[in-house]
């Protein structure tokens, strides 16, 4: 019986904590887009943009070579697996459609999102984290700052603004993977894979793909911030905080995608 | 500005953690241009009383007033105006790492005044100077020593020329010539700006130095209240034990002892 009792307390205490961490990170990204989209036009502060620049060229451009170079070999590595089916039919053209679709469409805005979790959410959730342990965010508050639209928003707003951008390169540089396979291995021309990629690809696969990143950047930009507020004890709860951030985003970042994925394949 | 209101009142404060009661009915006024220090050991409650009066955390019972205004039924928003007249000294500093000490000290007039840039500069190299860093605008906050960056700190907090400012255990993990430097720069400020200054704090030395009151925080309650030399001549056990600085008489009881290995209450 009391063993029963043990079992059921702590299941129960186990949803009960995962339904506030819920709850907090809803609550969290309600202020975050509210400080972001209606606050400026209210006259209720600003954007600090000087600090969302800042935040740009850390989460963005640094990104750009980790990002480019994975997708460049992503991209080789489905040209190749494809081929290897396709070429039984004589039909190794296809490769271009193959990897043009599945990059825009799926690979590229799912890689950079995960690449950018990895990378920058756990170096959000890691900075905020630390602010908290040596006080600072207290101190912001004491001073009369609100820690939202002053930490928040402008890795928000930078988040909104790179991981768009970055998932066209991965595009573009997926593709160029599997056209460098079409030239150097399968003999097919420049002109002709281009032609091929350019057919198979039409407006819609390039928004769906983008329109995804916009979920994924709230979620990393969201998740990071929560879990850098909710550090507790030191360096140890750091550390801790960083690792859920980067398991958290990325498994949210799936579930998105995945709500994303059906919604389009039913109506568009 | 001298009146007879308290500037901050307490009335009947009290707080939980988890079952665990923290504070247990704090009543407490401090008049405008007095320096309380909240004397008290380790884990007593003294830090979470620190906090709820700056509005960081909510008690369970009880209000605050600061300058007649109850500052627990204040929203987030509300509490803004009242923040910007309350410096606060944290006891690791919390300077912003990312920014230099200048920015760190600047911030504040930067986000809550209409100043020009140029005034700024000069305002915040002055609040340096009160605090003997001039020069030091453009280290880094990992650049400085502890008493440096406790300096820094206080620099920020008076920034916006506070009427009250909290001071977190002002001398923690100093040295005791920076120490008591830090004290006598509380001292300073408190001649040259008439704040109102409350301190908490465990080291007798410092409150010995800087304060007007003194008040005894032991079980979440207040058990002494008055100037050092009253508290001195006190009968009550626990405050002689403070000031004599004795420690905690050694209770053997084989019962409860056998019964605390064993794991039964």
């Amino acid at each position: 019986m009391r063993l029963l009792q043990q079992i059921l307390g702590s299941v129960g205490r186990l949803f009960l904590g995962y339904i506030s961490h819920v709850s907090h990170m809803v609550y969290l990204t309600r202020d975050a887009l509210f400080w972001t989209f209606v606050a400026p036009w209210k006259g209720k502060g600003t954007v600090r943009w000087k600090s969302t620049i800042q935040q740009m060229v850390l989460i963005g451009f640094n990104s750009i070579p980790i990002v480019a170079t994975i997708c460049f070999f992503v991209g080789l590595i489905m040209a190749m697996q494809a081929a290897y089916q396709l070429e039984r039919f004589g039909a190794s053209i296809y490769v271009a459609n193959l990897v043009g679709v599945s990059m825009t469409r799926e690979l590229g805005p799912l890689l950079t999102a995960i690449i950018v979790a990895g990378r920058s959410g756990s170096a959000i959730a890691a900075e905020i984290g630390t602010m908290k342990v040596n006080e600072e965010i207290d101190a912001l508050k004491t001073m009369g700052f609100n820690p939202i639209p002053f930490l928040v928003v402008p890795r928000l707003l930078a988040l909104l603004i790179v991981l768009p951008c970055l998932t066209l390169i991965a595009d573009v540089v997926g593709i160029l993977g599997g056209f460098f396979l079409a030239v150097f291995n399968l003999n097919i021309s420049f002109v002709r894979f281009f032609h091929q990629t350019a057919e198979a690809l039409v407006m819609k696969d390039l928004i769906t793909g983008l329109i995804k990143t916009f979920f994924f950047a709230t979620i990393i930009a969201q998740v990071g911030s929560y879990q850098g507020f909710i550090v507790e004890g030191g360096a140890e709860g750091v550390g801790k905080s960083t690792t859920a951030s980067v398991v958290t985003s990325i498994f949210l970042i799936i579930i998105a995608d995945l709500i994303c994925t059906m919604v389009f394949y039913s109506t568009l | 500005m001298q009146t007879n209101n308290p500037i901050i009142e307490i009335k009947e404060l009290e707080t939980f953690y988890g079952p665990r009661k923290v504070l247990d009915g704090i009543d407490l006024e401090i008049m405008p241009g007095e320096t309380m220090a909240i004397l008290g050991r380790s884990g007593c409650g003294k830090s979470t009383l620190l906090r709820h009066m700056i509005g960081l955390s909510k008690p369970g019972v009880g209000k605050i007033f600061i300058k007649g205004k109850d500052i627990t039924a204040l929203s987030e928003q509300e509490m803004l105006p009242i923040r910007r007249n309350i410096g606060m000294l944290f006891q690791g500093a919390a300077l912003f790492n990312s920014m230099t000490v200048g920015d760190n000290v600047a911030l504040p007039l930067r986000e809550h005044t209409e100043l020009e840039e140029s005034t700024i500069k000069i305002m915040t190299r002055m609040k340096l100077d009160q605090v003997g860093l001039s020069g030091f605008e453009d280290f880094m906050p990992a650049q400085l020593s502890g008493g440096m960056k406790k300096r820094a700190a206080l620099a920020r907090a008076i920034a916006m020329d506070p009427d009250i400012l909290f001071c977190d255990e002002p001398s923690a993990g100093l040295d005791p010539i920076v120490a008591v430097g830090i004290d006598h720069l509380i001292l300073k400020l408190k001649k040259a700006f008439h704040m109102t200054i409350v301190v908490v704090t465990h080291e007798l030395e410092s409150v010995f130095i800087i304060s007007d009151r003194v008040a005894l925080l032991d079980g979440g309650k207040i058990i002494a209240l008055g100037t050092v030399n009253q508290l001195k001549e006190s009968m009550n056990e626990k405050v002689q034990q403070f000031f004599n600085r004795m420690p905690d008489p050694e209770k053997i009881d084989k019962e409860s002892y056998l019964n605390s290995l064993i794991g039964e209450w």
